[in-house]
């Protein structure tokens, strides 16, 4: 290695360390401090577990969901012309840009209380959701549009020239060829939900057993002390972030290799 | 006939997700005129939550810039044992929720935390004021250079690398003249997503700032506070400023899209 290779290496571990590594490793080793048995006592407490589980199954709906109306929206972007087409393509990005506070705020005006539309959803799961679907909208759409752009049009109409359905068409030689990118994109919104804060903290209301998620349960922790319970919540979401981001790059490489 | 419906799912599903809700913020912001709104971001705690949060990026993103080309030239062109630890590292804050960032660092700085003893005996104050914000911040940000410049520089190759150092160009010269001129563009895309995310922050520094008004009150904050004390008109006033950024965001990421990967 190079003294030019050695001196980034350097500076790029100390940083890293600095910044991301060390801080984790205190958490590791608060969650380690309490002992198995106070570990598992934080982990299994009645409101973490009713916590997680409405997480969990939230932010499996909206991955889901995502799956669909993001394909279906890049495919519109890609496929279709429609006037004012640039303008919605790049309104995709914006949950990335907007703050998730403004955000949730956002959805509270619409969908909460003095709602102009009479919809009112405010402290329920289905607040939840609609936050969710909010910050998660990009993922989709930015993984399988690039794929959607380089797709060769000539296997389609080889497929319909052999007397394909349009349908067949999608479903055989389209869908197949999404299908990685629409998983990645599904992992990465799945993994965006599951910690998800700031767009959730205001419109649910933060009720217990109710409408609490993981993020805003280990928040009430930390403000009321309880820093053991906090730790072990926050452990299984960093094992959770963990296990998306391994998931993420294995199929990166399935499919780099469906590609080769 | 297929194409118009898939049209109008596409758009209904993105007028009633991400144009309603956007719209609604300008109009709840001035629904009481231009006057209110504008003295709700002009208050002294307003301004110093703005003030704030620009000064908290203005360090944490080019510290994470030039830590996300040092990262990207070591993970594309000096492999080294340990590399994919650090690139899951890199990644991680995409995945990882922010107040488990917020918690992660509030552990390592505070009273009982492993560096609280000393750092309190020597007098530096890091949790509840700017440098934990600024390292929290940080924290979330970190992947986005890192993420735009490692497929460019995988693209590039070394061809033109290795030509200039046989000709006898130094190494500062061969990053100078021939990498840098061809991933400067994702390095700029990398820095907006980088800006983008350091200005929204909010669950990070809301467990290691203190939330204190006029002190360590982020923009984020302040909207925060302000919804909590029920000034509605101030919440929503900056929070129209907080999306006027956001959408200055959308047009910069838009000039500089199509020159991704263009050399």
């Amino acid at each position: 290695m190079s003294p030019f290779a050695g001196l980034t290496l350097g500076v790029v571990v100390t940083y890293l360390s600095l910044v991301v590594a060390l801080p984790l490793a205190a958490l590791i080793w608060k969650s380690t401090k309490s002992g198995k048995t106070g570990f598992w006592q934080s982990l299994t407490s009645p409101e973490a577990v009713a916590a997680l589980k409405l997480t969990l199954a939230a932010s499996l709906a909206v991955a889901l969901i995502n799956a669909i109306t993001g394909t279906v929206i890049a495919w519109v972007l890609v496929r279709d012309e429609f006037p004012g087409k640039g303008v919605v393509n790049a309104l995709i990005d914006l949950p990335f840009a907007l703050p998730t506070i403004v955000a949730g705020l956002t959805m509270l005006a619409l969908y909460g209380p003095h709602s102009p539309v009479g919809i009112d959803v405010a402290y329920t799961r289905t607040a939840i959701v609609l936050a969710l679907l909010f910050v998660t909208l990009p993922f989709v759409v930015r993984t399988v549009q690039p794929v959607l752009q380089e797709l060769d049009r000539e296997l389609e109409e080889a497929a319909e020239s052999l007397g394909a359905s349009s349908w067949q068409t999608f479903w055989r030689v389209v869908f197949p060829n999404l299908l990685p990118g629409i998983l990645s994109g599904v992992a990465l919104a799945f993994a965006k939900a599951v910690g998800e804060f700031g767009s959730v903290v205001i419109i649910t209301g933060n009720l217990p057993f109710k409408t609490e998620v993981s993020s805003v349960y280990i928040f009430g922790q930390i403000e009321s002390g309880n820093t053991s319970g906090a730790a072990a919540a926050s452990v299984v979401l960093l094992a959770i972030s963990f296990g998306v981001l391994l998931l993420i790059g294995a199929l990166r490489r399935w499919a780099t290799r469906h590609h080769a | 006939m297929r194409k118009l419906t898939l049209r109008t799912v596409a758009l209904g599903y993105l007028a009633l997700i991400l144009l309603g809700p956007l719209s609604i913020v300008f109009w709840r912001a001035f629904e009481k005129g231009f006057g209110p709104a504008w003295s709700a971001v002009t208050t002294p705690d307003a301004v110093h939550a703005f003030r704030l949060t620009l000064e908290i990026a203005a360090i944490a993103v080019p510290a994470n810039a030039i830590f996300g080309v040092l990262c990207a030239l070591l993970i594309v062109r000096h492999p080294f044992p340990g590399k994919g630890l650090l690139n899951a590292l890199v990644d991680l804050p995409l995945a990882l929720s922010p107040v488990v960032v917020g918690f992660a660092l509030f552990l390592l700085y505070g009273r009982t935390g492993w560096f609280g003893s000393w750092l309190s005996a020597h007098g530096i104050q890091i949790l509840f004021a700017m440098p934990s914000m600024i390292l929290a911040t940080a924290f979330v940000s970190i992947p986005f250079v890192v993420r735009e410049v490692v497929p460019v520089l995988r693209e590039i190759g070394t061809d033109q690398e290795q030509a200039a150092e046989t000709l006898g160009a130094s190494q500062w010269q061969v990053f100078r003249r021939i990498t840098y001129p061809a991933i400067r563009w994702a390095v700029a895309y990398g820095v907006v997503l980088t800006t983008a995310r350091s200005l929204g922050e909010y669950g990070a520094v809301s467990v290691v700032s203190g939330r204190l008004a006029g002190q360590t009150e982020t923009a984020t904050l302040y909207v925060s506070d302000r919804y909590e004390n029920f000034d509605i008109v101030g919440a929503y006033a900056a929070s129209v400023v907080l999306a006027l950024i956001a959408i200055l965001v959308l047009l910069t990421m838009n000039i500089l899209r199509p020159k991704e990967g263009v050399h």
